[in-house]
């Protein structure tokens, strides 16, 4: 028995998607028999005139089965003696692009149909896209409806050429193309011989057989932490799934952002104490030594993960309100939610051609790759080195409407913004971003400050239209305070006077009293979030 | 990891995502073997503490009575805060299910349990339900928004991609979450063997007082049930594929007695389970309509 299959099935309207994996139920004998019964039933009233309609099976929505479209993404589980599989059946409108994303995310494997009367359309290739984008390795093209072209092999083979052509343009590695019908059944579970040119597997054996492993583990161990657990005074542990590699007891790990060490004291995997656990396991782990962790950061051992404030990402954007750029969102990323602002638009990218186009407004189901700069520093990586630190959705603060999903392309450490340096160090702030609020999106616009290094003794641009800042300052750092005083940068050190004490974000701290820097530590974790102003 | 570990660790992920970034959530606890299975589940996801909610049982006043002597010694033995919530003005009118079918339904299920999750505010409630279980569930998200009447909206739901689930919400609106969305019958009743979890006897073959009744065998659980003129009580070696009120629910003469017999019984099965239970064949699309009328 092979290990489960998770795939989707996808392409154009009408090519066939829910009738392909109704055929592959119906032969393989999957279906019980009450399911037949309800199948043969209601074919009777459906849109084949009698015939077994065996879209029927998935599309399980009433205005689905009204409109004869499958709007949603419906999901299959069947088991052959070679094989367990998921499938998810996806939307072919390009309206419900998203919803054939929230598939393609799931899935190990893409099952594409072309249409052979058709050939390769634009919602092929944007389906194609979008299922390398999420990550998917695995490739079948399904050239669908043969019998409707004769099963004739020159015109397959054209289409075959323009499929060898989008898989090299995508980078895509493990592609298998397959003639086939499916509401005919040829080449569906069984090779047809009427299709006797072509040589590989029908597309059910194939699917039984072929290797889903992984190219490439990911460097080292990493842990997103879900929650800390603390049933008692005496107990504090961090509980996450394993995402990579693997942890024992007496393993050093260092927790991020803070960057602290630790040693792991015990395992727990699953509720039952263990010396050890792996990858996929869902784990709580104590740490010998009290460390600044809570939800959103990240246990690592050996994995190269940095920490970083700002990324670029590839979106798909997915809400009926476009995009905003310098517009804050909620950003979810690994275990963490944080507010977060798209800079700017690089390009996006034509889903038909793969053409990079200069764009000032990224639309419903556009691609675009995007700068995007987060409220805090936090652990995160590119998608193809540490998945699940390279996945993200922004969520629209006035909506909640999950707007985009996309995956880091590239993680920025490089210092932006207000750059403040004394010789000796060197220290970026989100000082002098301007605000403005937006009447016709009901928002409050950020822009950020561009980058520039002040000096000591540099003055400073306290006062503009969008803000103003006082003559005098400090602003709360993690081990000392960073000094303004008549309107110029003088340096950092400990906080000696009573003025404004201001967060790395700008915002006024509480009170402005000598009073130890332990307060203010505090106050800073739980401010941070900008709606609050 | 084997296949049932895979699926053992989503729903734990699911579980301690929605303690962490949900206000107030519950578990709906149904008695039966998911039921069961996720209780398992959430006391393995928080321990050493406690699952950090409620149950919360929807009783009908129906339910067969070993299920409610089951649901009575798993709270005690667990230590569980359960809470049980019945229609009883409903029930004060006679509200039952053999007079008043679709509106029984209505009323001490539906309505009932939305008035449990308003009364007590929840903002998020974990479901049981599994998506091989009839088609409108094979659509349904993992975290599923509900808007301030709790209904679900098929054709607008919020794209959940990966594990990162959108949990923010306005006052008064909810998210039902289905940890074992993914898993099968054939998942649960292996699980359930592999981790030696208790669950109600009658998903055991026993001889029970039964009536055969419009093709299904109902029991004969107590004496509210009438026999109508032509029936007869018989004692037949039946059992439950899945439970809920009794005079609803259909038996199966069956000899399997054993969690292995039962298994293997479940696999060889010509009819998948939602089959026995009557509502769900009341008109295609049914459980949808309920849903989006605020059922789970």
């Amino acid at each position: 028995m092979n290990g489960l299959l998770k795939f989707i099935t996808c392409g154009s309207v009408d090519d066939g998607k829910s009738t392909l994996i109704g055929h592959i139920l119906y032969d393989a004998k999957l279906l019980y028999a009450d399911q037949e019964q309800a199948l043969i039933l209601d074919s009777q009233v459906g849109s084949r005139g009698g015939k077994i309609d065996y879209s029927l099976l998935l599309d399980g929505l009433m205005a689905e089965r009204e409109q004869g479209i499958t709007i949603d993404v419906a999901y299959r589980y069947f088991t052959t003696s070679a094989r367990g599989f998921i499938v998810a059946d996806t939307p072919g409108h390009e309206e419900y692009t998203r919803n054939m994303a929230v598939g393609a995310s799931f899935a190990d494997l893409a099952v594409i149909l072309v249409d052979a009367s058709r050939g390769v359309l634009a919602q092929t290739r944007r389906h194609a896209r979008i299922c390398a984008l999420m990550g998917i390795r695995r490739f079948v093209f399904a050239v669908n409806k043969m019998d409707l072209i004769g099963f004739d092999k020159a015109a397959f083979d054209a289409i075959e050429l323009d499929i060898t052509r989008l898989s090299a343009e995508l980078g895509l590695r493990h592609v298998t193309v397959i003639p086939l019908s499916a509401t005919e059944g040829d080449n569906v579970t069984k090779q047809s011989d009427r299709i006797p040119w072509h040589k590989g597997p029908a597309l059910l054996p194939f699917l039984e057989t072929t290797d889903i492993s992984p190219d490439a583990p990911e460097q080292g161990f990493y842990m997103p932490v879900q929650r800390v657990c603390r049933p008692d005074s005496t107990f504090r542990g961090f509980q996450g799934q394993i995402e990579s590699g693997n942890i024992r007891v007496g393993d050093a790990i260092t927790a991020l952002p803070s960057g602290e060490g630790a040693i792991v004291k015990s395992v727990i995997i699953a509720g039952r104490e263990a010396e050890a656990a792996e990858k996929g396991q869902p784990v709580t782990l104590r740490l010998d030594r009290e460390v600044d962790v809570s939800r959103g950061c990240v246990l690592e051992k050996d994995s190269g993960i940095r920490v970083a404030k700002s990324f670029s990402a590839s979106l798909l954007w997915m809400d009926d309100a476009p995009l905003v750029t310098g517009g804050e969102y909620w950003l979810k990323i690994g275990s963490k939610l944080l507010p977060a602002t798209v800079t700017a638009i690089r390009h996006k990218v034509d889903v038909n051609t793969g053409e990079h186009v200069t764009a000032s407004a990224l639309l419903k189901n556009e691609i675009a790759l995007c700068d995007v700069t987060m409220a805090r520093a936090a652990a995160i990586d590119a998608f193809g080195a540490h998945k699940t630190l390279g996945e993200l959705i922004l969520i629209d603060r006035v909506s909640h409407a999950t707007s985009a999903c996309g995956v880091v392309e590239g993680v920025d450490t490089e210092k932006s913004g207000a750059v403040f340096d004394d010789g000796t160090r060197q220290v970026a702030l989100e000082l002098f971003d301007i605000f403005y609020y937006r009447p016709d999106l009901h928002t409050i616009v950020r822009k950020s400050h561009e980058r520039i290094v002040y000096r000591v003794g540099d003055d400073l641009p306290l006062v503009c239209a969008g803000y103003s800042y006082p003559e005098n300052f400090d602003v709360k750092l993690d081990d000392a305070v960073l000094k303004v005083r008549r309107g110029k940068f003088t340096g950092f050190g400990p906080r000696e006077e009573e003025v404004d004490l201001l967060n790395e974000r700008g915002f006024g701290l509480n009170g402005n009293t000598l009073e130890p820097y332990e307060k203010y530590r505090s106050i800073a974790f739980e401010d941070g979030d900008f709606y609050e102003i | 990891m084997t296949h049932l570990d895979e699926l053992e660790a989503e729903a734990i992920y699911i579980f301690r995502e929605v303690a962490a970034e949900c206000e107030r959530p519950v578990m709906l606890y149904s008695i039966g073997k998911d039921s069961s299975v996720m209780l398992h589940l959430a006391l393995r996801a928080f321990f050493p503490e406690k699952p950090p909610f409620p149950l919360l049982h929807i009783d009908t006043g129906w339910k067969f009575r070993d299920m409610i002597e089951f649901r009575d010694r798993k709270a005690a033995e667990l230590g569980l805060n359960m809470l049980v919530y019945k229609n009883e003005e409903a029930a004060a009118r006679g509200i039952n299910p053999f007079d008043h079918g679709a509106a029984y339904t209505d009323l001490m299920k539906t309505q009932a349990l939305r008035d449990a999750l308003t009364k007590h505010n929840f903002t998020a409630a974990f479901g049981g339900g599994r998506r091989d279980e009839e088609k409108s569930r094979a659509k349904e998200r993992v975290f599923s928004f509900r808007n301030e009447n709790h209904a679900w909206e098929p054709k607008n739901q919020r794209p959940e991609m990966w594990k990162l689930y959108n949990t923010i919400i306005n006052k008064g609106e909810s998210i039902r979450v289905f940890p074992i969305s993914n898993w099968t019958e054939h998942d649960i009743w292996q699980y359930v063997r592999r981790e030696g979890i208790d669950i109600v006897p009658l998903y055991f073959a026993r001889e029970r007082p039964v009536v055969r009744r419009d093709g299904n065998i109902i029991m004969l659980d107590d004496e509210r049930i009438k026999l109508r003129p032509g029936e007869s009580a018989e004692r037949l070696r039946v059992r439950f594929r899945t439970l809920g009120c009794y005079p609803l629910t259909g038996g199966y003469e069956s000899d399997a007695d054993t969690l292995d017999a039962v298994i293997e019984e479940t696999l060889a099965a010509a009819t998948s389970e939602r089959t026995s239970r009557v509502i769900d064949n009341e008109a295609a699309g049914s459980m949808e309509r309920r849903k989006r009328e605020g059922y789970f």
